[in-house]
């Protein structure tokens, strides 16, 4: 019976609570108790079980007079990114030790005023840093997902693969994520589900900590398209607080999703045919092609001409960003102190041993290239090539209404494989980045499974503010795929 | 660009991370990678480009001149490793 | 006229320019929206956005850019109608978001001037390079605690314009000319209160010096912490006079920043073991570029009030009054005003140098400013009309207007409860006269040989009416009685 509960979708979830048939408490309740027996796969890094049975009944009451939000009494697993009032948050790092914001984001203040109720922040790579979800202080999260034939954990992807592992285990209806690079995509497709990033701009960016300001949008990951749409409703739209927020009414996507796609132009740019690209994600990515042109799109070959430029674009930016927003972790005014001999050493000290090592090699690569000598050669000409990768897209985009590309180069991977050199694991992004270097709005549907039985991903590149087509898409590619398999570390542990 | 060890160690410094001397090699030689790797954009003429300023072409906004936040010295200071009086305690700053 | 340092090998020059940061008159702070009023409890006007939390973003306070606008338009200087907010990064216990977002390669304000009024009316122009807007950092208080700073957010976030001059300034005077001068433009556009002892407004200067002749600029050093208008003379001269003594010596000036010593009246290197500064400037990405119309600026334009040079001009063209004494009524924005309230019911040089003297004298004696003046400009207007119709000789009047001071009474009020007339009726002092002649032959006979000893008669009238006789009106009854002895 609770183990039903927990295989709701969403939008089945939301119904049988309106209808009264469950209640929140029950439901918030089976949750608990899912994460509590998948502890082991650390998909949390903080468990709020008695704020999630308060808002639980406060949900219910308000269900039994007919009244709520949008996500009246749904558990969600909020991304340890965004700050809780309240509840500690950190990042997934250890410079964050003991602090508890006073304020709460916009995003997760939305969700909480559309009734969602709060099982406890995710587990996530340190900073956002990161595709595997190990540089976590809080250590790694095992996907629930393994080969079929061996039960060797694998990576849930990352940054956000604490909500990846928690929704595709079913240890909540849904998750936020927060992509800079594809950190919401890229878990996504390793872990079978979907996940959305909208435009930049939709999302509001306060009281979320801070990455790469020009790239960081926060969004929606759970088991189906519709889902994503109902939950990035809740989460989108216009604050003032954040001066890159676009004040646009939310468009209702959850409509969107039954939209036909017949008749849309759809692009294939050959530039992501890249070079020793696994075949198995070639073929996912041609199965895609063909659903969509069954639905009757049409197919048109593109170019972005700029795309290989896209990560290393991506990893001059996004580190700059990185190293001047991480700089207000100096151990000063909250979080860890570790004390020096004098203020330069306290400094040293406390960055040294709170960051971990891939922070501190962004933070670093970051600090270089924006130092004096360096900023033209590197920052600068990375934000001039940012804009022909841009232009690129939107030039594709005067004659099709959305790109199709694989999410990820590869499926899931083993903890310790691509660890040795951080380029490799960079290209992980190598299909996200540019739209993410775009602002575009994009979404990863699950397109099927290799020959290790592991989840693939779809991805699919909207217009700027045009997420309802990007949903129109994905719920086409979803329906087709219908992917339906439960992953196998959750089978075998059940 | 290869970094060499003494260039890593300014930046660190730049950077406020303590790094021991025995991590500057590795550092060296992944940074060094990483830029390596980075510096393919010099393949890409850019001299007609104007960087890009502002991922969404949206509308600045500014807000009014009103007094909304303060006195609240106590969440201010709630997460400070060390505070005395309202003021927050940090190691002596060398002049 | 020229100011030159004489040293052991020849005259020298003194290249000075400015950089001062003025403290934007608005409720808030530019990117949150915390107070900015001056001496909170430490932390009490701190958002999490100025404490530098995680997660925090600034948007930026539509006064605070009004102001630096308005500000430029009153240094008659270019409006850039897109400017750019970018971070400065370097770490310090009271700058908690480890950068200060400033603007950099795009000011909001470009090239101005400042006019300064030199000695005997000359003027002189400083250009102005640029302004722009920025946030101010905390501050730290290093002796209170053994081992430990404490540190005051009140103050972080601030919005503070910098104003840097070109290096036109060429003597330690006119660096306080230029300083007194900008003040008094922030102060008529009310978009800095010019308040030095509170911090409102803080001075840096880059001083170098050249032997008179040379071309070219030799090696600069600034001075930081020149916060006082005494100092910033002081400063100048002390640093000038180092800097020549190192180049007579055969030595060369280093390129560093200095502090002065107000205690010691000197400056000393700043200079730390610490690397040079790298502050990794780039735009920020939490803000997008300020954008004004020309719709926004023209508004701005049209809503200045009348500034000081214009001012000035204006009492010299239509009032009459000279350069200096114009001047000095301009200088304050109140005083101007008062000035012309006075000038609109009396005469308006009269009007002038009784503001300037009187007034000045006794608000200077007093230590007040014109706002506390007990004396309302009515009541001046209404002392002057006194003194013109013959009510009051000029003495008398000196003496009702200090009793107004006092007390704050009307002029009529203090002549009338003092019976402080002037006597116009002859007939009361014509006896005095006839006496007087008759009780002093001798002087008579003076008089008959030098007519100048009238004045000796008129005196003793005077001091028998108690000054309240009118000594033109004593002259003409006196002369003829006088003549015909």
């Amino acid at each position: 019976m609770t183990a039903s509960l927990t295989d709701l979708t969403l939008k089945d979830a939301r119904a049988k609570l309106r209808a009264r048939e469950i209640s929140s408490t029950e439901l918030t309740q089976a949750y608990l108790d899912a994460v509590a027996r998948y502890r082991d796969w650390n998909a949390f890094i903080t468990e709020t079980p008695e704020k999630a049975l308060a808002m639980a009944d406060a949900s219910d009451r308000k269900l039994a007079v007919g009244e709520g939000g949008p996500m009246e009494g749904l558990p969600i697993g909020m991304k340890d990114l965004f700050c809780t009032a309240g509840t500690r948050t950190t990042a997934g790092s250890h410079i964050l030790d003991g602090f508890t914001p006073p304020y709460e984001s916009t995003v997760s203040g939305k969700l909480w005023a559309a009734g969602a109720v709060c099982l406890g922040k995710t587990n996530m790579d340190e900073f956002a840093m990161g595709s595997s979800n190990i540089t976590s202080y809080r250590g790694p999260v095992a996907s629930p997902w393994t080969k079929r034939a061996e039960n060797k954990p694998l990576v849930p992807g990352g940054s956000s693969g604490g909500s990846a592992a928690a929704v595709a285990g079913r240890l909540c209806v849904a998750a936020t994520g927060t992509d800079t690079g594809g950190s919401i995509r890229q878990p996504a497709a390793f872990a079978g589900i979907c996940g959305v990033k909208p435009t930049y701009g939709r999302c509001s960016r306060f009281g979320i900590v801070a990455f790469a300001s020009s790239l960081d949008q926060a969004g929606a990951m759970a088991r189906t398209v519709e889902d994503c749409a109902i939950m990035l409703e809740a989460m989108a739209g216009f604050d003032p607080h954040d001066s890159t927020s676009a004040d646009l009414p939310v468009p209702d996507w959850t409509a969107a999703c039954a939209k036909p796609v017949r008749g849309l132009k759809i692009g294939i740019p050959k530039e992501y045919r890249v070079e020793g690209m696994d075949p198995e994600i070639d073929a996912v990515w041609q199965g895609g092609i063909d659903w969509l042109k069954a639905e009757g799109c049409e197919i048109k070959d593109i170019s972005l001409p700029h795309t290989k430029y896209a990560l290393p674009t991506y990893y001059i930016i996004a580190p700059a960003e990185a190293s001047s927003n991480l700089a207000r972790y100096d151990g000063m005014r909250y979080g860890l102190r570790v004390p020096g001999r004098n203020l330069v050493e306290t400094y040293g000290k406390t960055r040294g041993e709170g960051f971990g090592v891939e922070v501190q090699r962004r933070v670093l690569i970051g600090t270089y290239v924006l130092s004096a000598g360096y900023y033209d050669a590197y920052y600068l000409k990375a934000q001039k090539v940012r804009r022909l990768i841009s232009d690129d897209f939107l030039k594709a985009f005067e004659d099709v209404d959305l790109i199709l590309t694989p999410t990820a180069p590869s499926a899931a991977f083993r903890e310790g494989d691509k660890m040795d050199d951080p380029v490799a694991m960079y290209l992980n992004d190598v299909f996200t980045v540019p739209s993410s270097l775009a602002g575009l709005p994009a979404m990863s549907v699950p397109g099927g499974l290799n020959g290790d039985g592991l989840p693939l991903g779809l991805h699919l590149i909207g217009k700027p503010w045009d997420e309802a087509t990007v949903f129109a898409g994905a719920a086409a590619l979803e329906r087709a795929a219908d992917f339906d398999v439960v992953p196998y570390g959750l089978e075998r542990a059940a | 660009m290869s970094l060499d060890e003494a260039t890593v160690a300014r930046i660190a410094r730049l950077a406020r991370i303590e790094v021991e001397d025995d991590r500057l090699p590795e550092l060296a030689r992944e940074l060094s990678n990483i830029l390596g790797w980075v510096e393919q954009l010099g393949e890409v003429d850019t001299n007609a480009v104007e960087p890009l300023r502002a991922v969404m072409p949206i509308p600045s906004r500014r807000r009014a001149d009103v007094v909304t936040d303060g006195d609240r010295q106590a969440d201010v200071l709630a997460n400070a490793p060390a505070s005395h009086d309202g003021y927050y305690v940090v190691p002596r700053v060398v002049e | 006229m020229t100011y030159t340092i004489k040293g052991a090998t020849g005259e020298w020059e003194v290249v000075c320019g400015l950089e001062v940061h003025a403290q934007v008159t608005s409720e808030a702070k530019l990117f949150s929206g915390a107070a900015t009023v001056y001496g909170g409890a430490p932390n009490s006007q701190v958002s999490p956005i100025d404490a530098g939390m995680p997660g925090m973003l600034p948007v930026v306070n539509r006064e605070c850019v009004a102001q630096a606008v308005r500000t430029g338009l009153g240094l008659e200087a270019e409006i850039n109608k897109v400017s750019v907010f970018e971070r400065k990064n370097y770490f310090y216990p009271d700058l908690p978001q480890g950068y200060q977002i400033s603007q950099y390669q795009h000011p909001i304000v470009g090239k101005g001037e400042i006019h300064l009024d030199l000695e005997g009316g000359d003027t002189k122009t400083v250009g102005i390079t640029r302004l722009h807007l920025e946030q101010d950092a905390g501050k730290s208080m290093h002796d209170a605690q053994d081992g430990a700073s404490l540190i005051d957010l009140n103050r972080s976030g601030v919005a503070l314009m910098e104003i840097v001059s070109e290096p036109d300034i060429r003597s330690p005077d006119e660096a306080v000319l230029y300083m007194r001068k900008l003040r008094t433009i922030l102060r008529y556009l009310g978009t800095c209160d010019g308040n030095m002892e509170e911090g409102s407004l803080r001075c840096d200067a880059n001083v170098s010096v050249r032997q008179v002749g040379e071309d070219g600029f030799r090696t600069r050093c600034e001075i930081k912490n020149v916060n006082s208008m005494r100092f910033v003379a002081r400063a100048i001269e002390y640093e000038a006079k180092r800097q020549i003594e190192l180049y007579e010596q055969g030595g060369d000036v280093e390129q560093e920043t200095r502090l002065f010593d107000s205690n010691k009246g000197e400056t000393r290197s700043m200079r730390s073991k610490e690397e040079a500064h790298d502050y990794r400037y780039f735009p920020d990405p939490d803000l997008l570029p300020v954008e004004l119309t020309d719709d926004e600026i023209e508004g701005w334009r049209a809503g200045l009030p009348e500034l000081p040079d214009a001012k000035k001009q204006r009492f010299i063209d239509d009032f009459g009054l000279g350069a200096y004494d114009a001047g000095v009524l301009v200088a304050e924005r109140a005083t101007a005003d008062y000035f012309e309230a006075v000038a609109a019911k009396a005469e308006p040089k009269a009007a002038a140098n009784w503001c300037i003297n009187e007034l000045g004298g006794l608000l200077n004696k007093a230590g007040k400013g014109i706002e506390q003046s007990p004396i309302a400009p009515d009541q001046l207007a209404a002392l002057l009309a006194l003194l013109k119709d013959g009510t009051l000789s000029g003495k008398l009047a000196k003496d009702v207007f200090a009793l107004m001071f006092e007390t704050g009474d009307d002029p009529q009020k203090i002549v009338k409860d003092r019976a402080l007339e002037q006597v116009t009726d002859m007939s009361s002092i014509e006896p005095i006269i006839d006496q007087l002649i008759k009780d002093n032959p001798g002087q008579v006979e003076t008089y008959k040989k030098n007519p100048k000893v009238i004045g000796w008669f008129t005196g003793q009238v005077m001091k028998a009416t108690g000054g309240k006789a009118n000594p033109q009106a004593v002259q003409q009854v006196l002369k003829p009685k006088l003549d015909a002895a």
